[in-house]
């Protein structure tokens, strides 16, 4: 089975916060492979290790993005490939998806997995355009995968409970933080990542036009932050008076 | 005039509540019509229409409901070609974000996700999106026709308009091919606990609980309270409670009059989720904690000792 991650780099979510002091974002910030899309390829690997074939992860970003694929290539994937041009800076959701599909496409995978949303952009939309642009179903939140021959079964987290979802291959899924827990690269692999192909690519080596963003961006301003509040130490008993009489005042009891 | 089309998730049981938000909403950009796919549809119509819809386009067929995104997307790309709206809302809700991200693919479009407002102005579209987690808003202009923008649940109140729609049997227009990812079961928890995102006090607890066994201290809570028991990701992911207690980015949202955080450090994708509510209540050891400087009421204490203390004062004077 031929599999793809998509995977992105992103500040680092235990780094610093993103702004300078003239709101601009930070250049030099700490970038970090997307904690979501470790799930994705430990899923991808754990697949590859019952069904056998080939682990492949795809990226889009600036030439720094290699070091989000290498993490990923220690782990213990097999390629990476990263799409990287001038004319991807600010890209919308759309854009990047068009230009994974036309990666992907190159490579006529079996399965393409995903994170349900990144953790900068988090729009969650990159993987349902993509499964659209290749013309495969998408089966999404999943916390259990299962591939028997041609047939996917999922199970598909929900704000009720869960469903079972199933397909044919080929097919998009994307993945739940906690549906396996993500391997430590080890030395071995860290070796071995060095070795392995990350092919670059260009928009115009991938056929890809860039159309015109869904979105400008008009402004950025501070969210409106809620009046602190009253503070109390408790001392044993004056934390649940306070409380109590804040239940009362919000007439809720 | 085009005007706006809103995305209704129906079911059974009647219109999601995201739907009646929406529309609620956009009456006042515009003239609304609402589309309504799925078995319920037909019952849907009269409260979308109530809640300010001008027509519901509507099909009942079973497949919008047994297969994943794709049959809807093909009933929706028709239907927008035919009647060209300026503007398709849908809920950020993990069905609705499905069909808009290949329908914004299909159409060449993108879409604007995540939004917590929209307003119209010169006759285009603006949506605030959240950055940074919701510290900062953006301000995202639509420069695409259609826009499509996904709203986070519980950014508007629903309101009736008294309103009646004017129903509009369409074509399911589903390709062949498109009945592929199919739900073949379906399990929803069953609890006896009042709706998340109805309760109108919700108790949630973070890791200062200290391990899943004093999650109970939680429920006991709300349970005395008469709401609802919420809970963080991080809890979530350690497997003290399942996914549907979860609060915050990409779990649920919730506006309740009274918000209480039980050991939980207010991670701003926890915040966007709960700082709507009303009154927010803080327990938290650490006077330092983020989520201090958002509540009404901080109390620095320990949250194991604090709750059932809490408990037992809530319940007598409920009691009493
Ligand atoms: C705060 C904020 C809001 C934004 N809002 C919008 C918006 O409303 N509409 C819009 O079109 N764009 C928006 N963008 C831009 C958008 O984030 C980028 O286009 C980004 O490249 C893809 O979207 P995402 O990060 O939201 O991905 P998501 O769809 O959330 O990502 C899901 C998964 O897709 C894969 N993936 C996503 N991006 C890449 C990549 N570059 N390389 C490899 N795999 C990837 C990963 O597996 C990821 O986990 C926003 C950006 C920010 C920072
Ligand atoms: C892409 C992405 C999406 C996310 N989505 C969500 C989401 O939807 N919802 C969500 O909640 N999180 C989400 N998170 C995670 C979020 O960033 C935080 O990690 C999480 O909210 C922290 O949970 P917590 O407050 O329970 O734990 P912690 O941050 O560990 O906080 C525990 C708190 O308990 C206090 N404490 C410890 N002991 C006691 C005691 N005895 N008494 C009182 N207080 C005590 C501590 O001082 C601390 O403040 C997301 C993260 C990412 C990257």
């Amino acid at each position: 089975m031929k599999i793809a991650v998509t995977v992105k780099q992103v500040p680092d979510p235990n780094g610093t916060p993103g702004l300078d002091s003239d709101n601009t974002l930070m250049r030099d910030r700490e970038v970090v492979l997307d904690p979501g899309d470790e799930y994705g390829i430990e899923e991808a690997l754990q697949l590859k290790d019952k069904a056998g074939g080939e682990v492949l992860l795809v990226s889009m970003g600036p030439d720094k993005a290699r070091d989000a694929i290498r993490k990923g290539l220690s782990m213990g994937a097999d390629r990476g490939v990263l799409i990287s041009d001038p004319q991807l800076a600010g890209a919308d959701a759309l854009l990047t998806a068009k230009a994974l599909a036309a990666a992907i496409r190159a490579e006529a995978v079996d399965l393409v997995v995903c994170a349900t949303e990144s953790y900068d952009g988090s729009t969650g939309m990159v993987p349902p355009m993509l499964a659209e642009l290749l013309g495969v179903p998408q089966l999404t939140f999943a916390k259990q995968v299962e591939v028997t021959g041609q047939r996917l079964t999922v199970h598909r987290q929900t704000e009720a409970g869960y469903q079972v979802l199933e397909a044919e291959l080929p097919a998009l899924i994307t993945v739940t933080a906690g549906i396996a827990e993500p391997r430590y690269a080890s030395l071995k692999g860290i070796m071995a990542a060095r070795s392995k192909e990350v092919k670059v690519m260009s928009l115009a080596e991938l056929a890809v036009e860039p159309g015109r963003p869904a979105e400008s961006v008009e402004s950025i301003e501070d969210a409106a932050a809620r009046a602190a509040g009253e503070i109390v130490e408790d001392d044993g008993t004056s934390g649940v008076e306070r409380i109590m009489a804040a239940l009362t005042a919000a007439k809720v009891i | 005039m085009a005007g706006i089309l809103v995305y209704a998730e129906v079911a059974e049981a009647g219109p999601a509540a995201i739907a009646l938000e929406l529309l609620s909403k956009a009456r006042e950009l515009g003239q609304v019509d609402a589309v309504a796919l799925g078995p319920g549809a037909r019952e849907a119509a009269v409260r979308l229409g109530a809640y300010g819809a001008r027509r519901v386009f509507l099909n009942d067929d079973r497949a919008f409901a047994e297969y994943l995104a794709e049959p809807a997307t093909d009933c929706l790309a028709a239907l927008i070609q035919r009647e060209s709206p300026d503007l398709i809302l849908f809920g950020f809700t993990s069905d609705s974000r499905e069909v808009a991200g290949r329908l914004g693919a299909r159409l060449d479009v993108g879409v604007i996700s995540n939004a917590l407002d929209i307003s119209s102005a010169g006759g285009g579209y603006t949506a605030q999106v959240p950055y940074f987690g919701g510290a900062r808003v953006a301000s995202y202009r639509a420069n695409n026709h259609p826009a499509i923008v996904l709203v986070r649940p519980k950014s508007f109140e629903a309101s009736e308009s008294g309103g009646q729609a004017e129903m509009v049997e369409i074509e399911a227009a589903i390709a062949e091919g498109s009945r592929r990812s199919r739900i073949s079961e379906r399990h929803d928890e069953v609890s006896d606990q009042v709706k998340l995102e109805d309760a109108r006090i919700v108790v949630a607890g973070g890791r200062g609980l200290g391990g899943p066994e004093n999650f109970a201290l939680v429920e006991g809570l709300a349970s005395a309270l008469g709401g609802a028991a919420g809970a963080t990701r991080a809890i979530v992911d350690a497997g003290w409670v399942p996914y549907s207690f979860q609060i915050g980015q990409t779990g649920k949202t919730v506006r309740p009059g009274v918000y209480i955080a039980a050991g939980i450090s207010g991670a701003m994708q926890h915040t966007v989720g709960m700082k709507g509510a009303k009154v927010i209540v803080a327990i938290n050891k650490d006077a330092q904690a983020p989520i201090l400087k958002l509540a009404d009421l901080g109390v620095v204490g320990d949250v194991t000792k604090i709750l059932p203390r809490l408990t037992e004062a809530v319940k007598a004077k409920r009691g009493a």
